[in-house]
């Protein structure tokens, strides 16, 4: 599969703050990639830096195969996105709205392409209605419609279920499938929730402080037979560097706080052991099994060890 | 760019806040039609003193359509900026506000572009601004009073301009005041960049005319020599210098002609520099800006 999006130590400072930090990912065609970290770990500012709307400090994206930089215009042709709340105009009708956004991305639409294109998200008998007297998953779901009207090949939508009630985010799961599995797209979704990513996603990555923390196949990641283990000895440093110069290099975790490995259960008390006889301390050692815990384990390993603790 | 320009157009005159300038603008001149319909008379005597004294005066061939508008054009012009403001001063910020500014810059047209549509279509709803005051104050004084002589106050006392030789100015001024216009329009479109909320830019535009408009009248010599003529207040009211009309040497005035014309291309080619400067400035400051909100 050619790759769709692929992002090369991307950076972004605001002032002394890293947003995103040498941040490297790679989306094929037709995956659907989730994109997870917790509020403010990076994820609206890496989308908006796949959109141009803004600049990075460093590192390179391209697009299809093109520089988004140089290929911009082009690039953006073929994607269609929410990025978070999808606002709109609310003096306008839907209709209006949908035309609107169709004719800056270059569509000239007829009226009955639209009317299906709304018809598709269910706002067909409120078209002419202005979209302030809209609740939010209707605005939502228009959003989509105008995500979606220039028949992009990418689709980028971050934070989709933010604000949406059950139905409204059972109703944008099914979507982010059908348009993946019927209509073919590439997606990208962000989102804090790994219970939404792990619905959708056939692959995955954790983001945190703007830097990665995994990326992988959603089903490797849940493979029952494996456990990701959180380790916590009495000198972390001495232990990650004894773990690096053997042969259990191969499953650690990279980028992840603390000691994060992926290995068979049967594996564990033979790692236990080994540190054990190089006088490595073992205060806790905790095997996850769920991506939530894998999640919450990477991005705040000391509460985890904490609450585990509790 | 086409394309973008009708979207913009079409989305400044969707806005219920657009069509209120045009009825205050339609409120106000029509209040002053109606004070000087019941007491033009005495209003003209008023301005004109003991000119009566002198020579003989028909005051109610000098209240006309054409001394009515030039009335309004010397209290209207001057708060125009603000109806100018409060949609100019909307057109960056108001998006970035409400959310859209960022769909809109994710679209495959450039931000240059984005900018000088929004620009462009303020400038017609500006032009569209003038033609409704020209329409209101002019025709339907005309309608209303009548053709006949204006006379004009100066400092160096009055002067009177032919019926026939009026209607010109009118265009003349209007097409200047246009301009003058569009310097408003490009301050308020730069701070509009700058802002994330519509409110800020619209005061801050308002509040800076009125601050350079106290300067510029103020009758100090250091602000005279050394601020006045950098300020683009000093040249707003270059309109009308189209009513000054020249005269030969013993006094006779020229018809068709202007008193300093010099004066009015100077004023000109400072808000046409107040422009290019002002729009070149959003241009880049919103190429470079990260689109947060």
């Amino acid at each position: 599969m050619p790759a769709i999006i692929k992002v090369n130590n991307l950076s972004k400072k605001f002032k002394k703050i890293n947003a995103v930090d040498g941040l490297s990912f790679t989306v094929q065609e037709g995956d659907v990639y989730g994109f997870l970290g917790q509020n403010g770990a990076g994820k609206s500012t890496t989308i908006r830096m796949l959109l141009t709307l803004v600049k990075p400090t460093a590192g390179d994206i391209s697009i299809f195969g093109k520089n988004l930089f140089t290929h911009r215009g082009e690039i953006l042709k073929d994607i269609g996105a929410i990025i978070e709340k999808p606002d709109l105009y609310k003096y306008l009708t839907a209709f209006e709205n949908l035309a609107l956004f169709a004719k800056i991305s270059g569509i000239k639409a007829e009226k009955s392409f639209l009317m299906d294109h709304l018809k598709m998200v269910e706002l067909d008998e409120r078209a002419h209605d202005k979209v302030h007297t809209f609740s939010q998953g209707m605005k939502q779901r228009l959003g989509i419609a105008v995500a979606l009207v220039h028949n992009p090949k990418l689709i980028i939508l971050d934070e989709p279920t933010n604000g949406l009630d059950p139905q409204g985010i059972a109703d944008m799961r099914t979507l982010i499938l059908k348009l993946s599995r019927q209509m073919g797209k590439t997606i990208l979704v962000s989102s804090h929730l790994l219970s939404e990513i792990e619905l959708v996603a056939n692959k995955m990555l954790i983001i945190h402080k703007g830097r990665k923390m995994i990326e992988g196949k959603v089903a490797e990641l849940l493979d029952p037979s494996k456990s990701v283990v959180y380790i916590e000895t009495l000198n972390d440093e001495k232990a990650r560097q004894v773990i690096i110069e053997s042969s259990w290099q191969r499953y650690l975790q990279p980028g992840a706080k603390g000691i994060l490995l992926k290995m068979d259960k049967e594996q564990i008390p033979v790692l236990i052991s080994y540190l054990s006889q190089l006088d490595i301390g073992i205060l806790a050692v905790k095997p996850t099994h769920s991506l939530e815990d894998y999640f919450i384990s990477l991005t705040t390993p000391n509460n985890y060890v904490e609450s585990s603790a509790n | 760019m086409w394309n973008l320009l009708q979207i913009e157009l079409f989305k400044i005159f969707k806005k219920p806040r657009t069509y209120l300038a045009f009825a205050v603008i339609a409120a106000f001149i029509f209040l002053i039609q109606l004070g000087l319909y019941v007491n033009g008379k005495d209003w003209m005597m008023f301005m004109l003193g003991s000119l009566d004294e002198t020579m003989v005066v028909d005051y109610n061939k000098l209240v006309n359509g054409y001394a009515v508008c030039f009335f309004v054009l010397n209290l209207l012009l001057v708060h125009v900026p603000i109806l100018v403001a409060l949609v100019a001063g909307d057109v960056v910020s108001g998006e970035a506000s409400m959310g859209t500014l960022r769909l809109l810059a994710a679209k495959p047209v450039s931000r240059t572009s984005i900018i000088l549509s929004k620009y462009f279509a303020t400038a017609v709803y500006v032009f569209a601004l003038l033609i409704w005051i020209a329409v209101i104050s002019l025709l339907v004084s005309l309608a209303v009073f009548g053709k006949n002589d204006l006379i004009v106050a100066k400092t160096s006392g009055l002067q009177l301009i032919e019926s026939s030789d009026v209607l010109w100015r009118y265009f003349c001024a209007f097409a200047f005041a246009f301009i003058a216009m569009m310097v408003v329009a490009a301050i308020s479109l730069l701070l509009s960049t700058l802002s994330d909320n519509s409110i800020g830019p619209i005061v801050a535009t308002v509040g800076i005319i009125i601050v350079c408009t106290l300067v510029s009248e103020m009758e100090i010599p250091i602000y005279q020599k050394y601020i006045r003529p950098y300020l683009f207040t000093t040249y707003m009211l270059g309109w009308k210098g189209f009513f000054y009309i020249g005269s030969t040497a013993d006094g006779e005035t020229i018809k068709g002609s202007i008193e300093y014309l010099p004066g009015i291309i100077k004023s000109l080619v400072a808000l046409l520099v107040y422009i290019v400067a002002l729009v070149s400035s959003s241009v880049f400051i919103f190429r470079k800006k990260d689109i947060l909100s």
